[in-house]
């Protein structure tokens, strides 16, 4: 059997270099077509009429005066009368005409009659004694669960965890199934307990999950040294990606159609959008060739997505281009849970953690919100959480890059911050002490905790708390970890060399910024000693294999896989082809620097060209797989750990933070790219920036409505606000041999909460809740010097 | 946006015609900076569009013994790199390079500046200019106010007065002139911005018939100004408080001032209270910090923005630290 | 539904006494379709255009395009829909995010902020026009050279800011910078690659 693994340190030409992005120059010469400039021919616009309400009943709809209007070409009813509006900007028609001014007019000629209902947006810590405790669900709630587009998986779980309240019968199911419902549900629905005495009660805001205990918490505060109690948070934060979400529908005929979709999951489309339409998914064909931006918020056909395809269905199969507006991208098309505990965490005084205890809240929209995973990275021995979800008319959640981790550092490093503050120490003290808590990672955090502390300078700039102020200014430190999965997805391509010397591979996979593309390509050249440029790659279309959704820092490892195995079993197969021409057996011969040659006998050799042409008439064209047990070894892994360390500069006076530095290191198993892996660092610090000091969905409950869907106040971090960055890459032993692992998500988790830390360092005193505004930092300050 | 029919006159008496009588007939496109996001929300759909950056006289900056004019369609890129605005107006030339971003001073003008309306998130979420529930209760005072009205903000008008540079060229003495259908008037520029008391009501004393033509800014020879903004990003963004300050000083001793606070009120707010702290005083830490005490004192602040009465003593004391220890530099 | 849009009116070759409108029929409520009309202002005729769809005639890239809009159409959407040059995004489409910046007579503007129809007469250049035959032009070179893009999707309106800003000031200064690329922001944080990339220029002293 070939070998499969990756090649040595001493054998890699490309793999782990500074290579440059091979897409970067389409994209700054604006050469790079995204779903949002395709333009079919023909092509109609497609407008949506959204809910004004954060909670009301349509009571009616009068569509009659826009399907009068010249040009407009398709009107499709989203929601009917008497159904539940969950928030402010949900869809209601959808609207088709010849240019856009046309379909914004036939819009507003829509009359849409609604009875509103009373609305929670407020994510504020629930008010003591109102949760209910969650209990079994009913069909109304499972339904409901879908229309507010809580993820597949948390819907199964719940169903699983808290039973269903009655039995349902295939009709119900069949039911749910056209309202979206996956046979993963259906199952879950048919193997469900049932719990008929909770059946038709109604359901509150809050939501009381089941009290975790673990280990003797109360014994344990008892015999603590020190206890730090105090509370932190992150709100409900957006994607805001660049693109909005969005696609352009067209039917060629009437069996088939084909989407140019702005998406993170080219392959999974079709299957989502199959159901709704009632077209079997074979038939339908996505496309999409650039993404700008996705962070988690692009995995699905959306609703808009479906209503786009309607419209052009209605419309004769002309095009349909239905992308979302700047205020509805930032409404409806994603947000990132909030996250809020009171958390009292306990040590020795040696710095020993032995106590946890939160009672936290946050919202996911309405379908609630879970726990995020708390104490972070640190097994704290004894633990009392208690969390609530809150469930409101704020919109829909969706992942967000590195789900629920950044919410849990923040809270989870911030109590530890506190603790180490009390206990007079060096917070990096605290976290080497209990370095034997933190799990598999804990070598890879003890190194990486002294590189950053070296590159941040630490031992030389740490004060104490509040004792590095001049004048108006103070100055802090603080650092968090974290860790993430990363395990390469199920990817499959076809690689094909042909007679002419010319390679191409097919994979459906997208380069959502991250480097897919340079990922792939760079595996392929490798593999075949040919540089980068020799590699034609085909991506973003279902024409190709299937490739799992980037999600999850999940596609390096699965792109890189599934080219690699492709990429040795063609190279055999043409080493077959050419040995008798070298005189040699196939597995003698060796593909490097643009020719095939005798390892033992590099003279004897073949340019890449003249190699190929021994191919014969017909390519060789292989499958490659990830995974796949069959050609061992695995390529891929999962588990990593990364440090963030910020430097901060706060204004007493305005309550202004600045970031000064910050440093990353971070370990990803083996590197394709270090320049792009770097980048990703570099990003996810940026990122973290604007969401530790700016960002914030602002709710008014007065109206339910969202009152910054724009980018004038839902303020992202620019290029000024950056300060010197610096990263650091765990690379070679150790690390290497691990294999690939993603790194999309790690690097975004560390930043808030080192931020956070710093500041707390800086003036003394913690600002509970991100962003770190100018109102929270003085009001923190004003607190401190009240108290 | 809306469908509207346009116009780009080359006289002001053309474009004063091109108008209309009442509000909601037409607006005046400059910079369009602004207008055009109002009316792609639908916060404001004219009828008509005259555009007014054909009028030739209507640009250039030219200055006098009696000092500089600056043309209401100049756009604030050319007024900051303009040699005498460095030279003898470095308070307002500081804020305009802060303002917004280079492609908005590129493209916004002058008299689109004054203009402008309101940042207020629920003027331009279409709950109104003075947003009420059903019941007819203001909403603001008890809502998501953190970036409204400290001062002047009794009435039902709770937002801030957007314009960044405005509070600079009041304090230098600035006068507006305006042409409507009946012929010129000028006022002094603080004059020009009101503080609406119904729905119905603008925020500037500008007819809808009338066009800003220029704003004169009196020579000035021997003061000290200086222009201070707060806010969160290095990147464009909205301040949080703004302060300009002319001092005119005699040897170390200030013999007048003028204080005007921005993002604060539903107007440009002059403070007599810290003209009359600084008068007769000379500057120290001290007695900046009491002048700024002295501009915040009727402060009453909403129900989520008592920290900016903070932040606008601090733009204040620095703005007047900044221009005494010489100038907007 | 019924059949195709608003067809331009014809523009009027002399001014007749008809089409004389009254500067009052601007309060009439319905609005009808109309192409260019003239009216008498202050004593003498203007052209009113609009609200239907008029000739339009744009310079992009060194070429002239003639096309038939509405005056409410803005110049970003008339580049990517009408001329399908889509280099410039639409992303805010409220002035705030750079994406959509353009050159026009060689400053930079947002493209989502300037009506079509007041664009006529300049010069426009898109990101497109940059590029020197098949050559990146320096400032996109450098881009590529520091990783200045991830998605992407700001990249264009940044490479457009970042060549009026070394054009302006070749060996920009910190505050330089720091005012000439704060109105463009990115998603993904390509803020480093990006000041790598002007620094970079900033030393070829271009």
């Amino acid at each position: 059997m070939p070998d499969y693994s990756w090649p040595t340190a001493e054998n890699r030409s490309l793999i782990g270099k500074r290579i440059s992005r091979v897409d970067s120059p389409v994209k700054v010469s604006g050469q790079a077509k995204y779903s949002y400039d395709y333009h079919g021919s023909d092509m109609l616009f497609g407008k949506i009429l959204r809910s004004p309400y954060a909670k009301a009943k349509i009571i009616s709809i009068d569509t009659s005066a826009a399907e009068k209007m010249p040009g407009v070409k398709a009107v499709e009813i989203i929601q009917k009368p008497g159904a539940t509006i969950h928030w402010e900007g949900d869809e209601v028609v959808g609207v088709a005409a010849v240019d856009e001014p046309t379909a914004e007019d036939a819009i507003r000629l829509i009359t849409v009659k609604y009875q509103k209902l009373s609305h929670l947006v407020s994510d504020a810590e629930p008010p003591a004694g109102t949760g209910e405790a969650q209990g079994p669900l009913s069909m109304d709630d499972i339904d409901d669960l879908l229309d507010n587009q809580v993820p597949n998986q948390q819907i199964v779980s719940q169903i699983q965890q808290y039973g269903i309240t009655s039995k349902a019968d295939e009709s119900t199911l069949k039911e749910l199934k056209t309202d979206g419902a996956t046979d993963a549900i259906l199952d879950a629905i048919r193997n469900a307990a049932v719990h008929s005495e909770a059946a038709g009660r109604e359901h509150a805001n809050y939501q009381r999950a089941a009290v975790v205990t673990q280990g003797d918490p109360d014994k344990a505060f008892s015999e603590a040294d020190a206890i730090s109690e105090s509370a932190y948070g992150t709100p409900v934060i957006t994607h805001c990606c660049l693109e909005s979400h969005g696609s352009t529908a067209e039917w060629p005929d009437k069996d088939h159609l084909f989407v140019h979709i702005s998406t993170q999951n080219v392959s999974g489309i079709p299957a989502q959008m199959a159901q709704p339409l009632e077209v079997p998914a074979a038939n339908i064909r996505i496309h999409q060739d650039h993404v700008g931006g996705g962070f988690g918020s692009k995995f699905a056909a959306d609703r808009w997505d479906i209503t786009a395809a309607r419209l052009s269905q209605k419309a004769g199969g002309r095009p349909v281009r239905l992308m979302l507006e700047r205020d509805s991208e930032l409404k409806v098309a994603g947000a990132r849970p909030s996250a809020y505990a009171r958390v009292k965490v306990g040590a020795k005084k040696d710095g020993m953690l032995v106590a946890w205890q939160s009672q936290s809240w946050g919202t996911g929209g309405p379908g609630g919100g879970g726990m995020p995973p708390m104490p972070y990275i640190f097994a704290i021995p004894n633990q009392r959480k208690e969390h609530t979800a809150i469930r409101n008319n704020i919109g829909p959640a969706r992942a967000w890059r590195a789900p629920t981790h950044p919410q849990a550092a923040v809270i989870t490093m911030g109590a530890l911050d506190d603790l180490a503050a009390k206990l007079n120490m060096d917070p990096l003290d605290l976290w080497r002490k209990n370095i034997e808590i933190t799990g598999p990672r804990r070598d890879v955090y003890r190194e990486e905790l002294g590189i950053a502390a070296e590159l941040m300078g630490w031992k030389d700039k740490w004060r104490p708390r509040g004792q590095n102020v001049s004048g108006n200014i103070a100055r802090g430190l603080g650092l968090s970890i974290h860790t993430w999965g990363g395990r390469g997805h199920e990817s499959h391509c076809d690689f094909s060399i042909h007679p002419d010397g010319s390679v191409d591979i097919k994979m459906g996979s997208q380069d959502i910024g991250t480097g897919t593309r340079t990922t792939i390509v760079i595996v392929a050249a490798e593999t075949l000693g040919l540089p980068v440029e020799a590699i034609n790659l085909y991506i973003g279309d279902t024409m190709y294999p299937p490739s799992g959704a980037s999600g999850g820092s999940t596609t390096p490892g699965g792109v890189s896989s599934s080219t690699r195995r492709a990429a040795v079993d063609s190279r055999e197969a043409l080493f077959a082809k050419v040995a008798p021409a070298l005189n040699a057996k196939p597995e003698e011969l060796e593909a490097v620097s643009g020719t095939v040659r005798v390892k033992s006998d590099p003279n004897r050799s073949l340019s890449w060209k003249q190699a190929c042409a021994k191919i014969g008439a017909v390519p060789i064209t292989v499958r490659g797989n990830n995974p796949d047990k069959t050609k061992p070894p695995d390529l891929t892994n999962s588990g990593v750990g990364g440090v963030g360390m910020a430097d901060v500069e706060v204004d007493t006076e305005t309550g202004i933070v600045k970031v000064k530095k910050m440093v990353a290191v971070q370990d990803c198993g083996l590197i394709i790219d270090l320049k792009l892996a770097e980048s990703s660092c570099y990003g996810a610090m940026i990122m973290g920036i604007s969401y530790a000091l700016f960002e914030e969905k602002v709710m008014d409950q007065a109206s339910g409505r969202m009152l910054n869907p724009n980018m004038q106040f839902y303020r992202l971090a620019g290029l000024n606000d950056i300060p010197e960055l610096v990263v650091h890459m765990m690379t070679g032993k150790g690390y290497d041999e691990r294999g690939v692992i993603g790194l999309g998500e790690p690097p975004v988790i560390s930043p808030g909460a080192a931020i956070s830390n710093a500041v707390a360092n800086a003036i003394g005193v913690r600002v509970s809740f991100l962003p770190l505004t100018p109102d929270r930092v003085l009001g923190a300050l004003g607190q401190k010097a009240g108290a | 946006m809306r469908a509207f029919d346009y116009a780009s006159p080359t006289t002001r008496e053309q474009a004063v015609a091109l108008l209309g009588a009442t509000w909601g007939q037409a607006e005046v496109l400059a910079g369009g900076t602004d207008l055009l996001a109002l009316m792609k929300d639908d916060v404001v759909h004219p009828k008509r569009l005259v555009n007014i950056k054909d009028i030739k006289d209507l640009r250039g900056v030219s200055v006098s013994a009696q000092g500089l004019r600056m043309g209401a369609a100049t756009t604030l890129g050319d007024l900051a790199d303009n040699v005498n605005v460095i030279r003898n107006y470095p308070a307002l030339a500081d804020a305009l390079n802060e303002a917004a971003s280079p492609q908005i001073r590129n493209m916004a003008t002058l008299g689109g500046n004054l203009c402008q309306r309101p940042r207020c998130w629920y003027f331009r979420s279409g709950l109104g200019l003075l947003p009420k529930d059903e019941s007819g209760k203001d909403i603001v005072s008890q809502g998501e106010n953190r970036y409204h009205a400290i001062l002047g903000n009794d009435g039902p008008a709770k937002f801030v007065s957007p314009s960044t540079i405005v509070p600079a060229l009041i304090a230098y003495g600035a006068k507006v002139r305006l042409v409507g259908p009946k012929g010129k008037r000028e006022l002094p520029l603080e004059k020009f911005f009101v503080i609406p008391q119904a729905e119905d009501e603008r925020e500037h004393d500008l007819r809808p018939n009338e066009i800003i033509t220029e704003v004169v800014v009196p020579a000035v020879e021997g003061v000290r100004a200086a222009h201070y903004e707060v806010r969160q990003k290095a990147a464009f963004d909205w301040p949080l408080a703004v302060a300009a300050v002319v001092l005119r000083l005699n040897g170390p001793t200030v013999q007048s001032a003028r204080v005007v606070l921005g993002y604060v009120a539903p107007v440009p707010w002059p403070s007599a209270e810290a003209e009359q702290a600084l008068v007769g005083k000379s500057i120290s830490e001290d007695v900046a910090r009491a002048a700024a005490d002295a501009a915040l004192k009727n402060a009453r602040p909403l129900s989520h923005n008592a920290y900016k009465v903070q932040l606008a003593r601090v733009a204040v004391k620095r703005a007047i630290l900044k221009a005494a220890s010489g100038g907007a530099a | 539904m019924q059949d195709d849009p608003k067809k331009p009116a014809e523009e009027s070759p002399g001014v007749s006494r008809r089409d004389f409108l009254k500067i009052s029929s601007i309060s009439a409520v319905a609005v009808p379709l109309l192409g260019t009309k003239v009216v008498e202002a202050a004593g003498v005729p203007v052209k009113v255009y609009g609200p239907g769809k008029v000739p339009v005639e744009l310079t992009v890239n060194g070429k002239k395009h003639s096309l038939q809009l509405e005056p409410r159409v803005t110049l970003l959407d008339a580049l990517r829909d009408d001329l399908e040059i889509t280099g410039a995004k639409r992303v805010c489409d409220r002035g705030e995010c750079g994406a959509c910046t353009v050159l026009m007579d060689n400053k930079t503007v947002y493209a989502c902020s300037v009506l079509a129809i007041e664009a006529q007469g300049k010069a426009i250049a898109t990101v497109e026009a940059l590029m020197q035959g098949e050559k990146l032009h320096p400032v996109q070179q450098a881009f590529v050279d520091n990783d200045g893009s991830q998605c992407g999707f700001c990249t264009p309106g940044f490479v457009v800011a970042s060549k009026a800003l070394l054009d302006k000031h070749p060996n920009p200064t910190p505050d330089e910078i720091r005012r000439g690329l704060s109105g463009n922001f990115c998603r993904c944080g390509t803020y480093h690659g990006i000041q790598q990339a002007i620094a970079q220029m900033a030393q070829r002293g271009v």
